[in-house]
């Protein structure tokens, strides 16, 4: 079955991520051939250490690569300069400290950065984008609230409707489940998935929420010891690729429910 | 922005407000004069007598420039300097600029009689301690600049700074230990900070270092709200954080080491104003903040000012000890009663 194409957003070629020092370089993986289209959920999964956050930040270019490219919307990543970069790539990180006085709008208009004038004022279009992110996250009656009231799952959502504001093609998250709840999860992961659906962002995360992944994404990077998988979830599930994710003494991966379960 | 409109009324109350300060600033003083001859004065007509006319002129007029200078100049370095660091503690002593001043002051006072007075004669003018403390604050500017090329984490800019102020202050104390008591008075004299001694000229140059500052910071304001969510955020937003951060420093350092060199280590004011003015206007954007900061530290300085030399009164309180006695307990007082997060 052929489908038009969708347009790459993200492609790799023969990628290899890790750390360079001045005595020696540290490879934490290598050979990375992946794809990103529009509007796809893609979820990078792996173990503690194997190097998600590591593989995140070069593609976002907060990293250098050790070999091979990283193309975002068919420009080499190295190319593109920094103001160009924020009109191109999102983030949404974990533990940053961000200074808890802004108000939810203030910190959603911040998005809007690359965008404003020299002294930053916003224009309609800037309050539209705002309002329209805020909208799609659904935080509008949030928005007077200053950020230290906000509760783990509110403030993850304000920062992924910050990302929004500021409209890229492409949206990195890394681990943007953890501290929440089940329920948090599962809705977290389904609001991004609305707006790749929405909005035709692609949007790559870093998790450890597998069995949530394999029910609501459109791809996984599997990350592992020897190689990368990728591929739809169906595909991994049929290749078996998941049993091999975690060492096998005590969770195991159970085919007829596409989960794990403890070893009995 | 919005905001800008909403707060706008708020900046003029303020901006008046500094405008009637200055003003009765000008009009109070040891000797007394009516306020149509402080006028006079001002506006060069006619005046009853030619020592009022010399006083305002030659003396109020320059002092209530620089306590404007000064209370403005370090209230925006304190709100450069907590935005920077994302820390509430922060202010222009952070970087070590004051100590410095501090012991090129002290080298220059108790040192010319520590190594013997042939020099000491022309050592003591009021130049010399100007270009002293200038000397001294460069000094650890430049050791602080230099970590900060090499360094990635911004926390250990404010580290380094805190380890130059203490080991200064073990310089300044060792040589004070050996000071003769004359010495040892004059230093002390210099670190109560004063706003009356400076002439026109002197006023006139530490205006051009105020300006170029102040223009330094201005250039940031956007650049100032992306550090809000932290240097990774920023980073991605295209902002170039060695870049920013060394204007940011430059901005700091002309501000506070020339307030320092002309009127001494005023402690209290740049910590404290940013405190007071994001409880008076609750919004983080620096668009509306450094306007407000800017005019509440002139506001809050020439209000010391005039406590500082208690009207009828014919000696001048130091104002160092007059920011801190009249700051600190509203500081205190508002953080207690509106218990807001502070950053």
């Amino acid at each position: 079955m052929k489908q038009p194409q969708a347009h790459h957003i993200l492609k790799t070629n023969n990628l290899s991520i890790g750390y360079r020092s001045k005595q020696a370089e540290t490879l934490i993986a290598k050979n990375i051939d992946i794809e990103v289209r529009e509007a796809e959920l893609v979820a990078v999964i792996g173990v503690n250490g194997i190097g998600k956050s590591t593989f995140l930040r070069t593609i976002s270019g907060v990293q250098n690569s050790l070999a091979g490219k990283v193309l975002v919307n068919n420009r080499t990543l190295e190319d593109i300069n920094a103001p160009d970069l924020a009109a191109l790539i999102s983030l949404v990180l974990t533990n940053q400290p961000i200074s808890k006085n802004l108000s939810v709008f203030e910190l959603v208009a911040l998005g809007r950065q690359p965008y404003t004038n020299w002294i930053g004022s916003l224009s309609k279009n800037d309050l539209r984008q705002i309002k329209k992110a805020l909208m799609l996250v659904s935080i509008e009656e949030l928005q007077h609230k200053k950020c230290y009231e906000l509760s783990d799952g509110q403030m993850q959502k304000v920062l992924i409707a910050r990302a929004i504001a500021q409209n890229t093609p492409l949206i990195i998250l890394d681990e943007p489940t953890t501290h929440l709840d089940l329920y948090h999860k599962a809705y977290v992961l389904k609001l991004l998935k609305k707006l790749t659906r929405k909005t035709k962002k692609a949007i790559v995360f870093a998790s450890h929420e597998i069995n949530l992944a394999i029910q609501l994404c459109d791809r996984i990077i599997l990350m592992q010891d020897e190689a990368i998988i990728t591929g739809t979830p169906q595909e991994l599930l049929e290749s078996g690729a998941f049993s091999k994710v975690f060492p096998k003494d005590l969770i195991i991966f159970d085919k007829a429910s596409a989960s794990f379960k403890i070893k009995s | 922005m919005l905001q800008s409109q909403k707060y706008f009324f708020t900046l003029t109350l303020l901006l008046l407000g500094v405008l009637l300060l200055t003003f009765l600033n000008i009009s109070l003083g040891s000797v007394s004069i009516p306020v149509k001859e402080v006028f006079a004065s001002i506006f060069n007509l006619e005046v009853s007598k030619d020592t009022w006319q010399y006083i305002v002129v030659e003396y109020r007029l320059p002092k209530a420039l620089t306590a404007i200078i000064t209370g403005s100049g370090l209230a925006i370095s304190g709100l450069l300097m907590q935005t920077l660091f994302r820390n509430p503690l922060a202010g222009p002593y952070v970087l070590g600029l004051s100590s410095g001043a501090s012991l090129g002051v002290a080298i220059v006072i108790m040192g010319a009689s520590v190594f013997g007075g042939a020099f000491a004669g022309i050592l003591l003018s009021k130049w010399s301690l100007v270009i002293a403390s200038s000397l001294g604050s460069l000094l650890v500017l430049m050791a602080v600049m230099l970590a900060s090329l090499r360094l990635r984490d911004t926390m250990a800019i404010l580290i380094i700074g805190l380890m130059f102020a203490s080991l200064t202050a073990a310089v300044v104390s060792v040589l004070s230990y050996f000071s003769p008591a004359a010495q040892l008075q004059q230093y002390v004299f210099w670190s109560f900070g004063s706003l009356g001694d400076l002439a026109w000229n002197e006023v006139g140059i530490l205006a051009i270092f105020w300006i170029v500052g102040i223009i330094l910071a201005i250039s940031c304001i956007k650049n100032l709200n992306t550090l809000l969510l932290g240097e990774q955020y920023a980073k991605s937003l295209g902002v170039s954080i060695q870049k920013n951060r060394l204007i940011i420093i430059i901005a700091t350092s002309l501000l506070a080491g020339s307030i320092t060199a002309f009127a001494g280590p005023i402690a209290f004011v740049g910590l404290a104003v940013p405190h007071l003015i994001r409880q008076i206007i609750p919004v983080n954007n620096h668009s509306i903040l450094v306007p407000a900061v800017l005019l509440g530290g002139a506001a809050l300085m020439l209000i010391c000012d005039i406590a500082a030399q208690l009207p009828g009164q014919e000696f001048t309180l130091p104002i160092n000890a007059i920011t801190s006695l009249i700051g600190a307990p509203v500081v205190i007082w508002l953080l207690v009663r509106k218990r807001k997060f502070l950053f």
